[in-house]
Formats: C-alpha cells, sequence, structure tokens
C-alpha cells in the first residue's frame, strides 16, 4: 500500500482527503487505483491517457518524468506527491 | 490583532522622485508592442488592433516592480518602513524578486513565503538577490504562502508586512502608472482592456483609471478555467483566497483560460513573433484575440507580465 499526497484544491474531488491509499506496482498503476476510487479527480490529472503537462508526480523529491515516468516501480511502501503549479503573486 | 496598523492610500503626487540614473527610476514606461502578425494568423479583423505592455522591460524582469516600487514607496512615506527594517510578503516568485531588487537598492532585509516548487530559477534569483526564504508546503500552493506570512508577520512585529494581496499601494501603481501609459501610447484610442487575475492590482488599477478617462472602455479579466492549472501567476478566484483589493464587480466579462492554450500561444509567440514570453503573458495573448475576434473594429490592449526565461524548466518548450 503506498499513500498519494492530495494538493489542497484536488481534495474536493477525493472526499476531502489530504492523502489516499491506494495499490499498484508502479506509479501509473497508483495513479489508476486513485482514479478508479475518486473518478472525479481523472479530469483534472488527465488529458486522453496522458498526464495533463502541468500536472507534476513526485515520488521522493524526485519528478518521474525524471524516473521511469508511470513505469517507475514502487515497493508499495512509497509516498507520492500530486504537486501544483504555483498560482497569484 | 495582527496588523492593527491599517495601511492607507497615498497620494502618488507626495511621493519623492528618485534619481533619474537610479533602478527605481527604470521602472515603467515600458514598450506597447503591436501584436499585428499573429493577430492576423488569428483572423483578427484588420481594423482591430491588439497591442501588448511588454513588462519584462522593468529593470527585475516582471510588471511585479510597479507595485513593489509603490508599497515600498508608500510604506516609507507612512513611516512603515525604515532603513534597517525587514519587508516580508508571501509571492509566487515575481514578487518577490521585485521585492528582493528593490531592498537590495533601498537598504532593506526582505524575507519571502514562497512554495517549494516555485520554480529552481526563482529561487535562484531571489537568492542571488539576498532575499531570505521560508519554503512552503508544495501542497498547499500560494495560499499556504499567504498563511505561513500572516504567522511570521504575527511572530515579527518588528517586520514591515508588505500584504501584498490587500495593500492599495498595488492596484494604485497601476492606476498611476500603467494605465496613464497606455492612454497615451494608444493616444487614447483604447477602447478594450484584458488582464489576467493574480493579486488583480494590474486589472483593478488599469481598469479605474482607463474608467476615469473614458467610462466606455470595457474590462475584461482572465482567469484559469479550473482550480488545478498551470498558469503561474494567476488565481482561480472562485476556489482561492480572496484578496482584499480584489473588486469582482470591475469586469464587464471574465474569460477562462485553458493552460494548453496557453503553453500553445507561447510557443507561437516565440517562433512566429520573436516575443519569447511567460505562460500568464500568453494566456492573457489568448483572452486578449478572444475579445479582438468578436469585433468589427477597436483598440485591444492586454499585458505581457513577464518573458520566459524563469520558466525554461517548463517542459512544453521542447515541444
Amino acid at each position: 500500500m503506498s499513500i498519494i499526497r492530495i494538493p489542497t484544491p484536488l481534495r474536493q474531488y477525493a472526499g476531502g482527503n489530504a492523502s489516499i491509499d491506494v495499490n499498484g506496482g508502479t506509479v501509473g498503476e497508483a495513479l489508476g487505483d486513485l482514479t478508479t476510487q475518486y473518478p472525479d479527480l481523472r479530469n483534472h490529472l488527465y488529458d486522453g491517457d496522458q498526464l495533463r503537462s502541468f500536472v507534476n508526480i513526485y515520488l521522493n523529491q524526485e519528478d518521474i518524468r525524471y524516473l521511469d515516468g508511470a513505469d517507475t516501480a514502487l515497493q508499495g511502501n512509497e509516498t507520492l506527491l500530486i504537486v501544483p503549479s504555483i498560482a497569484g503573486g | 490583532m495582527l496588523q492593527a496598523v491599517q495601511i492607507q492610500p497615498v497620494s502618488f503626487d507626495n511621493l519623492p522622485e528618485f534619481q533619474p540614473d537610479s533602478v527605481e527610476a527604470q521602472v515603467g514606461n515600458t514598450p506597447l508592442l503591436n501584436l499585428r502578425k499573429l493577430a492576423d494568423a488569428a483572423g483578427i479583423a484588420p481594423t482591430v488592433d491588439v497591442y501588448a505592455k511588454a513588462e519584462w522591460f522593468n529593470p527585475s524582469g516582471s510588471v511585479k516592480d510597479r507595485p513593489a516600487l509603490n508599497i515600498i514607496r508608500s510604506a516609507e512615506t507612512l513611516g512603515l518602513l525604515r532603513p534597517g527594517m525587514t519587508l516580508l510578503d508571501s509571492t509566487s516568485g515575481n514578487m518577490g524578486i521585485a521585492y528582493a531588487m528593490l531592498g537590495a537598492a533601498r537598504g532593506y532585509k526582505v524575507a519571502l513565503a514562497l512554495p517549494a516548487n516555485a520554480s529552481a530559477e526563482r529561487i535562484a534569483i531571489l537568492r542571488s538577490y539576498g532575499a531570505e526564504l521560508v519554503l512552503t508546503d508544495p501542497l498547499e500552493g500560494s495560499d499556504g504562502a499567504i498563511i505561513e506570512a500572516r504567522r511570521l508577520a504575527g511572530e515579527n512585529p518588528d517586520y514591515f508586512y508588505a500584504r501584498q494581496y490587500d495593500n492599495p499601494a498595488n492596484w494604485l501603481a497601476h492606476y498611476h502608472t500603467t494605465a496613464p501609459e497606455i492612454w497615451r501610447q494608444t493616444e487614447g484610442r483604447v477602447t478594450h482592456f484584458v488582464a489576467g487575475l493574480g493579486t488583480s492590482g494590474t486589472f483593478t488599477g488599469t481598469t479605474r483609471r482607463l474608467r476615469a478617462f473614458n467610462p466606455g472602455i470595457e474590462a475584461i479579466s482572465m482567469q484559469p478555467d479550473s482550480l488545478f492549472n498551470g498558469l503561474e501567476g494567476l488565481k482561480h478566484m472562485p476556489t482561492a483566497l480572496k484578496p482584499g483589493i480584489y473588486d469582482e464587480f470591475s469586469a464587464d466579462e471574465n474569460i477562462e483560460v485553458r493552460t494548453e492554450d496557453a503553453y500553445q500561444m507561447a510557443l507561437r509567440m516565440a517562433r512566429e513573433a520573436g516575443l519569447f514570453v511567460g505562460v500568464s503573458s500568453a494566456a492573457n495573448v489568448v483572452a486578449a484575440f478572444a475579445v479582438a475576434q468578436r469585433l468589427d473594429d477597436g483598440v485591444v490592449v492586454t499585458v505581457l507580465p513577464d518573458n520566459g526565461f524563469k520558466y525554461l524548466s517548463d517542459r512544453f518548450w521542447k515541444q
């Protein structure tokens, strides 16, 4: 079981939760489990099958795009972050 | 009670002049660029002009030099900011860079609450100017930085807490500089003003003054289409901490822009017009073109808050 931490603006689509327990052997599978549990998140994170270009997923302080992307392996005890870009001022 | 001292508007006429060879004197008076070539490609009638203020010509590289300078000058005039003091605020980047530059030039320390996911370029620029940074939880976004700045202000009553989101000197900077420049540079022909909402200072201040020149001018605000977006520096007002200076009734219309459309416009502007701009600049042009496409004649003016250098690590440039 890994944990995905949800940024403030998306919590309303994740049952108000700040973090969600997910299953999956890769980052892609973990995100798939997240959007299966909370389908309303899907349009905010994905454009078709691709993560929207401004959606950044971090595993242990590393952007997954600099690891193996959606294929990045998970041991099952990691914390993933969905990091938004920065608003206003 | 936090901030018992209310920050009052200061008459612009009473502020001291700067030496003409100082960095402060270089703020404002930016070029107004004609976007004709891009407008033609977007199918905009030849009788409709679209112009944009090139705000990266300001000395720290963004529109934020205007409000930062006016906030500092106003606070100096009110005696709230004195030599050796620390200026504190929250920022997503550009305002912090403007404060850091002006603080260094005028002898103030600058402390900033900034989300930790601010781009590496921004953090490096801020540290180069000597600003003290308190990095906040990236998941809380710029609202998390605002809350941290409030906490720091409570703990450090000797700091000057500049409160860009609530300080009238923010929008007044645009009332006294941006709007008269647009009026003069278009020779009074401007019919529509379009600007994105961050603190809302640019939109609010410029709109109020342009309407004083000509009450018929239409003002169109722009926001991201979604609460979760990639338009750095802009706010989705329905879901964000609302700035105290935000006047939701001042816009004739609000246009929403998708992040992906702004990215495409940034690429087109760089490659088809030689204009290497930031993402919020591109989003403003998307909105300005949407307005211009509906017109038979008119002069639409928008703002390009900064150029592209601070966004080089964004992946869309590699498309």
